[in-house]
């Protein structure tokens, strides 16, 4: 068990370590001299030499990369070229609103797509459950960008329940949590469905009919249960997913997140800036799947069971 | 031989008698098939200036009889732009899903018929992938790279080539070690010819299918950069890029935002339909 979360760490670092190498490559890579657009007006050759000294841009790739390593492990993320200000202070700032979004959409997608996934399971012929299909499918379809212009048109122009844009409050992260939430819907009203068809169908549950369970009983004490786990495993992977998502929906919305703060930094070439919002997404989207895998072995000891044997 | 080649026409006839008696796919694939022939009718009937040029006057007028859905912030007709669009997001789409089959099906072919150490070098690169959203990465690619349509297709192509990894390798382990393979390495046909006249030949369908389901995707990621200003920009009439320029006049004129979200809306439904439907066609039992 120990020894199994250890190895999952062991290889967590090295994903990290894999995926910050790619950025920092893509952006060693990029063109156009750095030096020019801070200085600006300012700009002269020496300078630009100067700052290039200070910024360390001198240096070979390989040095600069792990000295980027080297500063993340303290929870150094540099220096932004547009404010000078340490690029963790924003992060830290922004990092909790797009936790809260994610988790708030997250628990919003479960609470309506577990029901319906069970309703659409037990009753595969009625109308209700095709017409549920029916909208998820669209809602596979539907870019979550424009469902925010429709969202906004609705809830903030016509009917001025909620804000439209950039809200602090409460109240200001309902539409971005129901855009963000919606193109989840149905991936994980479906895998519900279809994992839940598959426990009805399972000698268990027809000996726990024949011992003389109820139906309502059956469903959610025995087929509930065991049919919950690859949701589990599918709303863990979706976090990932979700994060890209939440650089739309917070630009959308221009909900203060890190996902916005991506894009700004984009938008202001603040190098420094964009590499940590990328590299904190990479590494909250690790951890998370981390979490989610040590969790199912709680929740299944088949396996516990199978890793132990294992080891 | 012969008897071979009528075995394989059943099995394609048996998946597609199976494709058409499924309603829904049925009507994935002629939603899909007007778009494109809309697109095509585009390429001949619309010009360019008109999609472009600059008309004042008419500008904003809600949807009419000469403006079928009505006119944007410069006067130009949203109608033409949403028809010259398509070609754009289409085909931009259609070029990134196909850079991501060619390089993801080499990369998971070459994992999983070699194995070993290629197979856990190769894939726990794609790890490295997987752990970055899509999004993220076509993001940074664009960034890298500029705003151009050759770098979009890239960078979403890119992004999208280690689902195709996955599925190669995995089908290609699941036939690696048949007969027939077998037969063909001892009587000393060349790899290459292994790979792709045996092994690849009967991976096709799960390719198939999930480049459909990609190829929706990758629309969804066209319009998603150009929205966000790192795709294709105006006054090229992309349909991102549209809803992106509508959004200044939406309180007042929502009919702009209507029409381009539902051309995109449309071409994905489509192609999901499109795909559920092969994969049921193909193999019932698969998982994807």
């Amino acid at each position: 068990m120990g020894k199994y979360i250890i190895k999952r760490l062991i290889s967590l670092f090295f994903v990290i370590l894999g995926v910050v190498f790619i950025i920092y490559l893509i952006f060693y890579l990029l063109p156009g001299d750095v030096t020019q657009f801070i200085l600006g007006v300012n700009y002269t050759p020496e300078g630009a030499a100067r700052l290039r000294e200070e910024l360390g841009l001198n240096r070979p790739f390989i040095v600069q990369f792990f000295g980027y390593i080297g500063n993340l492990l303290h929870g150094d993320f540099g220096v932004s070229y547009l404010s000078g200000a340490p690029v963790s202070l924003q992060l830290f700032a922004r990092f909790p609103r797009t936790l809260l979004l994610v988790a708030c959409s997250m628990a919003l997608c479960v609470a309506i797509s577990v029901p319906m996934g069970v309703y659409c399971a037990v009753h595969p012929k009625s109308i209700l459950s095709d017409l549920m299909q029916f909208l998820c499918s669209v809602g596979i379809a539907m870019p979550s960008f424009w469902l925010a212009l429709l969202l906004m048109l609705l809830f903030s122009v016509r009917l001025e329940w909620l804000p439209a844009l950039g809200s602090v409050s409460l109240k200001g992260i309902i539409l971005p949590c129901v855009t963000l939430c919606a193109s989840f819907l149905a991936s994980t009203m479906r895998m519900m469905r279809s994992s839940m068809l598959e426990t009805l169908n399972q000698d268990y549950i027809r000996t726990a009919r024949a011992k003389g369970v109820g139906r309502r009983g059956v469903i959610y004490r025995h087929a509930l249960k065991n049919s919950l786990l690859p949701v589990v495993t599918m709303v863990g992977m979706n976090v990932g997913t979700q994060m890209g998502g939440s650089i739309l929906t917070e630009s959308v919305f221009s909900y203060q997140g890190i996902g916005l703060m991506l894009m700004d930094s984009i938008f202001s070439r603040d190098i420094p800036s964009v590499l940590g919002c990328i590299v904190l997404m990479a590494l909250s989207i690790g951890v998370v799947n981390l979490l989610v895998d040590i969790l199912m072995l709680y929740i299944d000891p088949r396996i516990k069971a199978s890793i132990t044997k294992g080891a | 031989m012969a008897n071979s080649k009528k075995q394989h026409r059943t099995v394609a006839r048996g998946a597609l008698r199976r494709f058409l008696h499924n309603r829904m796919a049925v009507v994935g694939l002629v939603i899909f098939l007007c778009i494109v022939a809309l697109t095509v009718y585009a390429v001949f009937a619309v010009d360019f200036e008109s999609t472009t040029a600059i008309d004042p006057p008419n500008r904003l007028q809600p949807p009419s009889a000469a403006h079928w859905f009505g006119t944007d912030e410069m006067g130009r007709d949203i109608f033409a732009r949403i028809l010259y669009g398509a070609r754009y997001t289409l085909s931009i789409s259609f070029a990134a899903t196909l850079v991501a089959v060619v390089i993801g099906g080499i990369f998971g072919a070459a994992a999983g018929y070699v194995g070993g150490q290629v197979d856990t070098l190769i894939m726990s690169v794609m790890d490295v992938f997987m752990c970055l959203p899509s999004m993220l990465l076509a993001i940074a690619i664009v960034v890298a790279l500029g705003n151009s349509v050759g770098n979009l297709i890239w960078a979403i192509g890119v992004s999208n080539i280690p689902k195709f990894a996955r599925i190669v390798r995995s089908s290609v382990l699941s036939v690696r070690n048949t007969e027939y393979v077998q037969a063909a390495q001892v009587i000393g046909t060349p790899v290459i010819r292994i790979i792709f006249g045996h092994i690849l030949r009967n991976c096709l369908g799960p390719v198939i299918v999930q480049a459909t389901l990609i190829f929706a995707m990758a629309i969804l990621s066209v319009s998603s950069l150009s929205f966000l200003g790192l795709g294709i920009s105006s006054p090229t009439p992309e349909w991102g890029n549209m809803l992106s320029s509508a959004r200044a006049n939406m309180r007042n004129h929502a009919y702009m935002v209507i029409a381009p979200g539902m051309a995109i809306l449309l071409s994905i439904f489509s192609l999901n339909l499109l795909g559920d439907g092969l994969r049921d066609a193909i193999d019932p039992k698969m998982e994807l």
